[in-house]
């Protein structure tokens, strides 16, 4: 069976690069890898995913719903609104840190994070939650939170990947003065 | 052969090149960029590629090229098509030498469109033949057959993908460069009976186009990307059967692999359609379930098919309420919709009631959007005046979302110019405005201009320059001073131009000087005639930022203004204090220019 993965945040997040680095390993495992992913309008702030997946016997880059193995999340609320996406015993690793749009901010409407992590801790049974301004800080960087949540999600087993798997693509692919970093930022959870 | 993970556009451009494409032009347009962008990143040596200033001119251009022998490649997304269909449509007529390939890219939704338009239409209305792939592998080896085909029948072909396919990425299998085809055009051999389009020609050619596109049809039947796939065992005995295309064709599959496979219909040239293939598709089936999006395109063919072979074959789709006549399918529309077909029983699909209501993020302009500054100047300085604003297409048609408010008409590239002269046609105390990016206005604007002057129009047009086409992702236009190949050249100057056709009274502004951006608004509107205001200042996304600004929280007075009135996504209101997220903040300064408590420090301005 593929394995499902979606990744999800908001514009600008970082999720194109994890995604791209999932199929990187994939690629250099000789597993066949689908993805698919928001281009567009929707990039200037909007909600933003890509699917992902790896595995025989895949036609289609796009998850149905009730199928991912794995949703990695950037955004507490963008979390929560790909979780239909989720299988029956399927991960959640998601950044606790809530992005407010700029609507929310314009009516008053109450957009916090809290309802959405309660909602989550209810019905996700496996949830790895990050806190993703410590994360980020400790690092020392605040570009760092996709390999932060990357480097988690390997962990939690979904993926038949290990972290090195990921570190060795990551340094394939971004220029050397990133790659100690980011090494850090994917091990940080470890 | 090698593998590689590419996106469905790169691998359309990897496949050009592979087939040996000699000139390459288009306009910019999601969901269609990627595929000029990858052939000027990955072009041998003797490739021409070129952004052109609209589809019309990418078009002709290749026509040139093609007469010359060239093999040429026309990139665009749908709404793009309209623009060019003019030396399309004659072109079919006239024919080509060199294979050409027009690679058009609809997008159901639509996700990043004006219009739902189906190419597959322009396909059978221009009657040039149409591929419409449904993967990236498929993609990349269509536009190779297509080149063929199009050499050898003489006539520019279609290649449509839509934006899942665009969009998506796969692992496949490419060409090393060794393999590649090498194409040497030959040159222009003058001949007037052929290369002049008159009407006896057309007539002449007319006949023949039909006569070859009903050979296609046949040829099309044996085409082994058009495919039918037998039923599996659970359904051997099941009359009934689906068609499908595209990406819709793959969702399908995927559903079949769980349920079992019913006799399947695989379309990959709707135009023109194998309709020998589908009398075999048909044959003994007494239902068929067509899975397409957009419009009902092999629906209807196969509707005609079984009137005309008088077939007891019932069609189902769009036109018969089966399927969603208006935006994309997915992967769980095209599941509900087979397993209903079939009499199974649903997914069953446990919706929780309990989901707290989810933040609403429509696509806002940037923060330290020069576009805000602009809208918001123009806003500021015709308060309480009657107005207009004719929005255009771009990063600035944004501008509609509140606060900003600013947009009360868009329509297509180009347009808001006259259609503001219209407004003021019939509303002549309406201060009409008509906004247009700088790529917008080489691409469509210019003869809008031309227009408002000669015909006297009273408006003010407001050119947006942010030194850049934004939106499809910072392509260079004749503004910019540099080519998709790396070359620098000689700019444009808009104020010339506008100067050239006659606009009296032009002015340049920094939009994020906001005090001389309203003064020179008021300024210019009061005056007769077509004035022009050039708000310059570049896209964020082209140049450094400044250093963030920052709230004093001891003299912010929570008044609210800057979030009230520029809705930069950088401010926020965190604990019941306004904060600036310095991570996206780029120093861009309005906002410190309108506090009125000047609360607001840092940044250039302010130094």
């Amino acid at each position: 069976m593929p394995k499902n993965i979606v990744l999800c945040g908001v514009g600008g997040q970082g999720t194109v690069l994890a995604s791209k680095l999932l199929a990187m390993a994939a690629m250099e495992a000789d597993i066949p890898v689908m993805s698919a992913e928001t281009i567009g309008m929707a990039q200037r702030g909007g909600s933003v995913f890509s699917h992902v997946r790896i595995g025989e016997g895949i036609h289609s880059p796009m998850i149905a719903r009730n199928s991912a193995d794995l949703i990695i999340g950037f955004e507490p609320g963008e979390t929560v609104r790909m979780l239909p996406y989720l299988k029956d015993g399927g991960q959640v690793v998601t950044s606790t840190r809530a992005i407010k749009p700029v609507t929310a901010t314009l009516s008053e409407s109450a957009y916090e994070k809290e309802p959405m992590i309660d909602y989550l801790k209810k019905n996700v049974v496996n949830l790895t939650l990050i806190d993703a301004e410590k994360a980020c800080s400790e690092i020392g960087s605040t570009k760092v939170l996709n390999m932060v949540l990357l480097g988690s999600a390997l962990r939690t087993g979904a993926l038949d990947f290990q972290t090195e798997d990921i570190e060795r693509v990551m340094c394939q692919t971004l220029p050397e003065k990133f790659h100690d970093i980011n090494l850090k930022a994917l091990n940080y959870t470890k | 052969m090698h593998k590689e993970f590419l996106m469905g556009n790169a691998a359309i451009a990897l496949g050009a090149i592979a087939a040996g494409v000699n000139v390459v032009a288009g306009y910019p347009g999601t969901p269609s960029t990627e595929v000029l962008e990858t052939i000027a990143k990955k072009r041998t040596k003797d490739t021409y590629v070129e952004w052109s200033v609209n589809e019309k001119a990418a078009l002709e251009l290749a026509a040139g090229a093609s007469y010359s022998g060239a093999r040429t490649l026309v990139t665009m997304k749908q709404v793009g098509l309209n623009v060019a269909s003019d030396p399309l449509m004659s072109l079919e007529y006239v024919g080509i030498k060199g294979g050409m390939v027009i690679l058009v890219a609809d997008d159901p939704g639509p996700i990043s469109s004006q219009t739902e338009q189906d190419t597959r239409h322009f396909a059978a209305f221009s009657k040039l033949p149409c591929f419409d792939p449904s993967s990236a592998q498929e993609a990349y080896e269509m536009i190779q057959e297509a080149f063929e085909l199009s050499e050898k029948y003489l006539t520019p072909v279609f290649l449509r993908p839509t934006t899942r396919v665009c969009h998506g990425y796969a692992s496949l299998a490419v060409k090393d460069p060794e393999e590649y085809t090498v194409h040497t055009p030959d040159g222009f051999i003058k001949d007037s009976s052929r290369w002049v389009i008159f009407p006896r020609l057309s007539f002449a050619n007319h006949k023949k186009i039909e006569a070859r596109n009903k050979e296609l049809s046949d040829v099309f039947s044996s085409y082994d990307k058009n495919r039918i796939y037998p039923a599996t065992e659970t359904f051997s005995a099941v009359k009934r059967g689906i068609a499908s295309c595209g990406i819709s064709f793959t969702y399908a599959m995927e559903t079949m692999e769980e349920t079992g496979m019913v006799r399947h219909f695989k379309v990959a040239t709707p135009h023109p359609f194998p309709e020998k293939l589908a009398l075999q598709f048909l044959e003994g089936l007494d239902e068929v379930l067509c899975l397409e999006e957009l419009d009902p395109v092999i629906e209807r063919e196969l509707t005609y098919i079984c009137g005309k072979y008088h077939l007891p074959v019932k069609v189902r789709g769009k036109l018969t309420g089966d399927t969603s006549n208006a935006g994309e399918n997915t992967r769980d529309s095209v599941d509900t919709y087979i397993r209903t077909f079939l009499g199974l029983p649903l997914k069953v699909k446990e919706e929780n009631d309990d989901i707290p209501p989810l933040p609403v993020r429509p696509p806002v302009l940037c923060a330290g959007c020069p576009h805000r500054a602009s809208f918001y100047a123009v806003k500021k300085a015709m308060m309480g005046r009657k107005t207009i604003f004719c929005g255009d297409i771009g990063c600035y048609t944004l501008g509609n979302a509140m606060p900003l408010d600013m947009v009360d008409t868009c329509l297509c590239m180009g347009a808001g110019l006259n259609i503001a002269q219209g407004v003021e046609k019939v509303e002549p105390d309406t201060s009409c405005f008509a906004f247009v990016g700088d790529s917008t206005f080489f691409a469509s604007a210019i003869t809008g201009v031309v227009n408002a002057v000669y015909n006297q129009a009273n408006m003010t047009l407001v050119v947006l320059d942010n030194s850049t086409t934004a939106m499809t992702g910072h392509q260079p236009h004749p503004g910019t001073g540099h080519t998709v190949m790396g070359e620098i050249v000689q700019k444009i100057n808009i104020e010339q131009v506008l100067c050239g056709i006659g606009v009296k009274n032009i002015k340049t502004v920094n939009p994020l000087d906001h005090e001389l951006a309203v003064a020179t608004v008021k300024e210019l509107a009061d005056k007769a005639g077509v004035k022009a205001i050039i708000f310059k200042s570049p896209c964020i996304a082209v140049t450094k930022p400044d250093a963030p600004l920052s709230i004093d929280t001891a003299s912010c007075i929570h008044c609210k203004k800057c979030i009230r009135e520029l809705g930069c996504p950088a401010i926020a209101i965190d604990n019941s204090k306004i904060t600036i997220d310095p991570s996206m903040c780029t120093g861009c300064g309005l906002c410190s220019q309108i506090c009125p408590v000047h609360a607001i420090k840092g940044g250039a301005r302010n130094a």
